[in-house]
């Protein structure tokens, strides 16, 4: 196999597999995890302002009073891959495009060196968070093989993309097609991991703050 | 400096000053040392009269002509047509007068008397489909007068995709078996000069290297030479500024497409492909497909035919998803179908649960 075709397979039946796997897993975890419930709580609601469902969600995006001071590589650490991981996945031209031929929804980009910023800034936001779990010794202790593991596959597809329009390493079209390989790893794991916060974050914490709302805890 | 080549050259108009200027750009195409200029305009000038003037054989296999037309066409009567003065073509079926037996003998002749020493360039696919009974030339498939006009010669020159990778005949399904030069020939030095058509100055820049250095010029991992392959079309591309600034064309006639703006969205495969069309262009430096408004087709790489189609772009799926409307039913039904299970579990715990009264706490 030769780079075009590696490139052409990766953008053909592995992308078709990979999505598959991924619809697959996201629409089975998602209608399984709504469809637990919870018994009815019959008791009188006693909702309190600021302890309703959409609060919450706001709320524990930021963080509480103090806790940037005490675990500052956590809380802007994570902040900055986070948001740096949105900005190259939804505003670079490329992935709009891909996203408009899979769905007809597309929105304007950012210029293609704005990008190439992010991701370096991102590479070494996730190489800062890494270097913590390493090192604190609870962190190192909390982590499971899980976590290292979604820790390399959400870091691949910024490497590889970026290594790839940089002409890093390999030439571009080898690289280009280790891009879409390493997404497409990223998108079969995504549903069967904690990566799969990316479709319930927001859930949970409505549903938490709902019930917590219930009970008229104000949080 | 004279030479029989300066002499044909002024009898055609062409300067002695035209010709260094000519070698020297060549030779800058090619990265070599200014020196390099020089050097080949003496080799090329000094080139032995007729009778003795380095012999190339041509054989073109399943092929369409267009590799011959267009270095023909494009570069007839220029200075680089005339670089073939420095030659001697002894078979070219397209050029040629002679026809039949005659072809034939030439070709032989030529392949006897320069034993070890000629250029042999290929056009066209080698068909291995039946036999090679897909192809054949003077009763002998394409295979069997490969083998034969390899085994004399210097080195190869394998002109165009089809030769260099198989091209469009080797495309799926591939019905004849077409395979590359390199596929079959194993033991000498093969040079690719991939394109549908190749640019004409890279097959001069080749037998100028040739003609002056006496060996290939250096090559990349698929056998192309670095200096007119070393960079991608995208990366030279007068258009990159603006897929930079995220500036696309939509369709061949939108304003984007007025004002000139980058062609990745319409299929543009310059990203991938390495070719020195960008800077070289195309008809004495004309013009090149993205400066005519279309996006670059990859000609001058393996399977490009392939590629998931001429119009998509690159970041999108190269096959329409086949898998995705199934997929999501299954998890689905899997989803819908563990929820069941859970309730059932849920009601038989619930079935289950033994109320603890004050007796039993008593006991």
């Amino acid at each position: 196999m030769n780079e075009m075709q590696f490139l052409t397979w990766v953008r053909g039946p592995a992308l078709d597999i990979a999505i598959g796997i991924f619809l697959l897993g996201v629409l089975w975890r998602l209608i399984e995890i709504y469809s637990l419930g919870r018994k009815v709580d019959v008791a009188p609601g006693r909702h309190r302002d600021g302890a309703s469902g959409l609060h919450t969600v706001f709320r524990r995006s930021v963080p509480p009073p103090g806790m940037v001071k005490r675990s500052p590589v956590t809380y802007i650490g994570g902040y900055v891959f986070h948001i740096g991981l949105a900005i190259i996945v939804f505003l670079f031209e490329p992935h709009i495009i891909l996203i408009r031929d899979l769905t007809g929804l597309s929105w304007p980009g950012l210029p293609s060196q704005v990008i190439d910023l992010v991701s370096v800034i991102t590479l070494g936001a996730m190489l800062v968070v890494l270097a913590d779990r390493i090192k604190s010794p609870v962190k190192r202790y909390l982590s499971t093989f899980s976590d290292w593991f979604t820790w390399t596959l959400t870091f691949l597809p910024v490497l590889t993309g970026w290594m790839a329009v940089q002409h890093l390493l390999l030439p571009y079209t080898t690289m280009l097609a280790l891009h879409i390989l390493s997404v497409e790893l990223l998108l079969i794991v995504l549903p069967f991991t904690k990566l799969f916060h990316a479709f319930t974050v927001f859930g949970s914490r409505w549903y938490l703050g709902k019930i917590n709302g219930h009970r008229g805890v104000p949080v | 400096m004279q030479g029989p080549l300066i002499d044909t050259l002024a009898r055609q108009g062409v300067t002695r000053r035209t010709f260094f200027k000519y070698c020297a750009t060549l030779a800058s195409l090619m990265a070599l040392p200014p020196s390099a200029g020089r050097a080949m305009a003496e080799a090329m000038a000094a080139a032995p009269a007729a009778s003795r003037r380095p012999s190339v054989i041509w054989l073109p296999f399943q092929e369409c002509t267009g590799c011959t037309e267009s270095i023909t066409r494009s570069h007839s009567p220029s200075i680089e047509g005339l670089i073939f003065d420095a030659i001697s073509l002894d078979y070219q079926e397209t050029l040629m007068a002679a026809a039949g037996h005659q072809a034939e003998e030439a070709l032989h002749n030529a392949m006897k008397e320069n034993e070890g020493k000629y250029l042999l360039i290929v056009d066209g696919s080698v068909p291995l489909g039946l036999d090679g009974a897909y192809s054949c030339i003077a009763g002998k498939t394409n295979l069997e007068s490969l083998k034969e006009a390899a085994k004399g010669a210097a080195a190869i020159v394998a002109m165009g995709s089809c030769a260099a990778f198989g091209g469009i005949p080797k495309a799926n399904p591939n019905p004849t078996g077409a395979v590359a030069v390199s596929d079959i020939i194993k033991d000498k030095p093969i040079i690719n000069i991939p394109g549908c058509p190749p640019i004409p100055v890279v097959i001069t820049g080749v037998l100028a290297h040739f003609l002056t250095f006496g060996s290939l010029p250096e090559l990349d991992k698929l056998g192309r030479p670095k200096a007119f392959y070393g960079e991608t079309i995208h990366d030279r591309c007068y258009r990159r500024p603006f897929y930079d600034q995220g500036k696309f064309a939509k369709t061949f006639d939108d304003e984007g497409a007025r004002k000139g703006w980058c062609l990745f969205e319409l299929g543009c495969k310059g990203p991938v492909t390495y070719n020195a069309c960008a800077t070289v262009k195309w008809n004495g430096g004309t013009s090149w497909p993205v400066e005519s408004g279309h996006g670059c087709l990859g000609c001058s790489e393996p399977d490009f035919w392939d590629g998931g189609g001429f119009y998509r772009a690159l970041s999108m799926p190269a096959d329409p998803l086949k898998m995705a409307a199934t997929a999501a039913a299954v998890g689905a039904a899997a989803g819908v179908a563990i929820t069941f299970a859970n309730r059932a579990k849920k009601s038989s715990a619930k079935a289950a649960h033994e109320t603890v009264t004050l007796a039993d706490l008593e006991k």
